[in-house]
């Protein structure tokens, strides 16, 4: 079982505002799932390498890079943003 | 002609035959949408005017006598978590209500360079995380065949767009079913492409090392059609690949021998509507009396599948949707510090589905976890892949049902995540082994559909589309 104070951490990493009325029951369905998968305990993978991409042993897997060059214009990207100044996003303030 | 009532393969037939023109053909769709969709709520956004002009072009070009493109002047509908420049693109939730897609996913270029006509956005869960699309902001989309229950999901606008006849091919995104469930609840063919296969530059990413987008279509000639036009290696998509698409030909009248058709002894244990399962096994019997080889054979790690899917997933949408932060696009709360802009707006704009796996990934990831759960759920990933790769050691395909139970009541499964995590039990194990996957109307149960899962090895799409076609003549 998860315990409120750990709903309340985990919240804070995920920046995710939790209304105090929620915390109980997301405690509880989270609480529900993670017994669930509790399951995963029983498969021996003592030997076992673990598996990001799935066809990594049939494909032959390399890393793609390319140049760091802007293909479009950045304008109607940073136009999106809810604050802007001089074609750069705005942030508040971190520095006091 | 009822215009709606056609496939792609028929329409286009008529468009080259000048039977009807593209114009017609597009206004009878959008007809169909102003219909119907009030009731069934497929569509998000519809383009009515951009859709007749796009529809116009195409008839222009069948005038010209030029080579006419398959999906010239073909009405096709796009889940709302993929790219169309221009349009809004919400993902159905309320942290993108507002947000206008400023450039074309590739797939999306890739319909359009063929003159396909885009009628509309497609309701999905909200960042396609869900098996029912209850989890839209926007509210619930309906079964066309019975309006009381759900289309499935989180594809379940593209289903029923299909499904009620409003397009004539859909896209949909399936990252643990959802293209797949959603095709089976509705009665139409949706595929999930090998990982790869296809770019997902403008999708909205859920979990990298799962997402595919994969047609939802009326039948299986029509998803060979789309596949074939958004497949391929795309520089923006560094995981695609040019998939050497191996040639089947299917041999003549029908009649498949020499075919091994695996069927997995887990997949029918417990958990199984026993209607479903009938249905199921009628159908394979069909195939074995077409002259397939039916062999039973084993995936031992199948009930880990799910409990796998769940910390994979939900700790890559986790690490995914952290770009939602109120600061670059989409809803913004404007607060006095910079932690209170992301907590207010991320904790407002997300739902609840979403805020429950952004906290279990985050859990999975965090500190103290990561070994117990995201790395041993990798490592169990291996296992479900070696199971795959040991059964097809002995069989072409694999047929299973796409799911265990019949489309549910809209409201039933909601209030229970576990519960509804459970529908997706046949499906995500394809995604973690990154194999392509066909769901072909096999039956029904009253005037509910089923669906078969033909499952492949990776890259032989080809031998599915055979594979299901058949069905349609045996």
């Amino acid at each position: 079982m998860i315990s409120l104070k750990e709903v309340r951490h985990i919240a804070a990493l995920a920046r995710l505002n939790i209304a105090k009325k929620e915390e109980e029951k997301l405690g509880k369905d989270l609480s529900a799932v993670l017994d669930y998968i509790e399951k995963l305990k029983k498969v021996d993978v003592s030997e076992t390498k673990e598996t990001s991409h799935p066809l990594a042993s049939q494909l032959s897997i390399k890393n793609v890079f390319r140049k760091d060059e802007s293909a479009e214009s950045s304008q109607n990207l940073v136009g999106l943003a809810p604050e802007t100044k001089d074609n750069y996003v705005k942030v508040k303030s971190i520095l006091k | 002609m009822i215009l709606t009532d056609l496939t792609i393969a028929q329409a286009h037939q008529g468009l080259k035959k000048r039977e009807f023109s593209a114009v017609e053909l597009c206004r009878a769709h959008l007809d169909s949408i102003k219909n119907k969709n009030k009731e069934i709520f497929a569509f998000l956004a519809v383009r009515e005017d951009s859709t007749l002009n796009e529809a116009k072009k195409a008839d222009d070009l069948i005038a010209s006598g030029k080579d006419v493109p398959m999906l010239a002047g073909i009405p096709v509908a796009i889940k709302d978590n993929i790219l169309v420049e221009g349009m809004k693109c919400t993902a159905a939730s309320k942290i993108l209500e507002n947000y206008v897609a400023p450039y074309d996913s590739t797939v999306v270029k890739k319909l359009k360079k063929q003159g396909a006509v885009i009628l509309g956005k497609t309701n999905l869960d909200e960042f396609a995380m869900g098996s029912s699309t209850e989890n839209s902001w926007f509210g619930p989309t309906r079964n066309p065949h019975d309006a009381t229950r759900v289309p499935g999901g989180s594809s379940g606008g593209s289903a029923a767009a299909v499904a009620a006849n409003m397009a004539l091919g859909a896209l949909g995104s399936d990252t643990g079913g959802s293209v797949r469930q959603p095709a089976s609840f509705c009665g139409v063919v949706g595929l999930k492409p090998t990982y790869g296969a296809v770019s997902r530059y403008g999708l909205m990413a859920f979990a990298s090392s799962l997402d595919q987008i994969g047609p939802i279509t009326k039948t299986v000639e029509d998803a060979k059609i789309i596949f074939e036009a958004i497949k391929g290696k795309d520089p923006l998509d560094s995981t695609s690949v040019e998939s050497e698409i191996s040639n089947f030909n299917p041999p003549a009248g029908g009649q498949i021998p020499n075919l091994r058709i695996g069927v997995p002894k887990e997949y029918f244990m417990k958990g199984i509507d026993p209607e479903v399962e009938k249905i199921i096994k009628q159908a394979i019997k069909k195939y074995e009396k077409a002259g397939a080889k039916i062999v039973e054979v084993s995936l031992p790690h199948a009930e880990y599948a799910l409990p796998a899917y769940y910390i994979i997933s939900p700790s890559e949408a986790s690490a995914n949707l952290a770009r939602y932060d109120g600061i670059k696009y989409g809803f913004s709360k404007q607060e006095k510090s910079l932690l209170d802009v992301y907590l207010k707006s991320r904790g407002e704009g997300f739902g609840a589905e979403v805020r429950r796996r952004i906290m279990l990934g985050t859990y999975a990831l965090s500190s103290g976890y990561y070994e117990a759960y995201y790395k041993r759920a990798q490592k169990v990933r291996t296992k479900i892949i070696e199971d795959f790769n040991n059964a097809f050691k002995k069989v072409d395909m694999i047929f299973t049902p796409t799911s265990p139970i019949l489309p549910f009541k809209i409201g039933e499964k909601i209030d229970n995540p576990l519960a509804m995590y459970l529908v997706d039990i046949y499906t995500v194990s394809i995604n973690l082994a990154g194999l392509p996957a066909l769901s072909l109307p096999c039956g029904k149960v009253g005037n509910l559909p089923v669906g078969l899962q033909i499952i492949g090895k990776p890259f032989e799409e080809n031998k599915i589309f055979e594979t299901g076609k058949v069905f349609q003549t045996i």
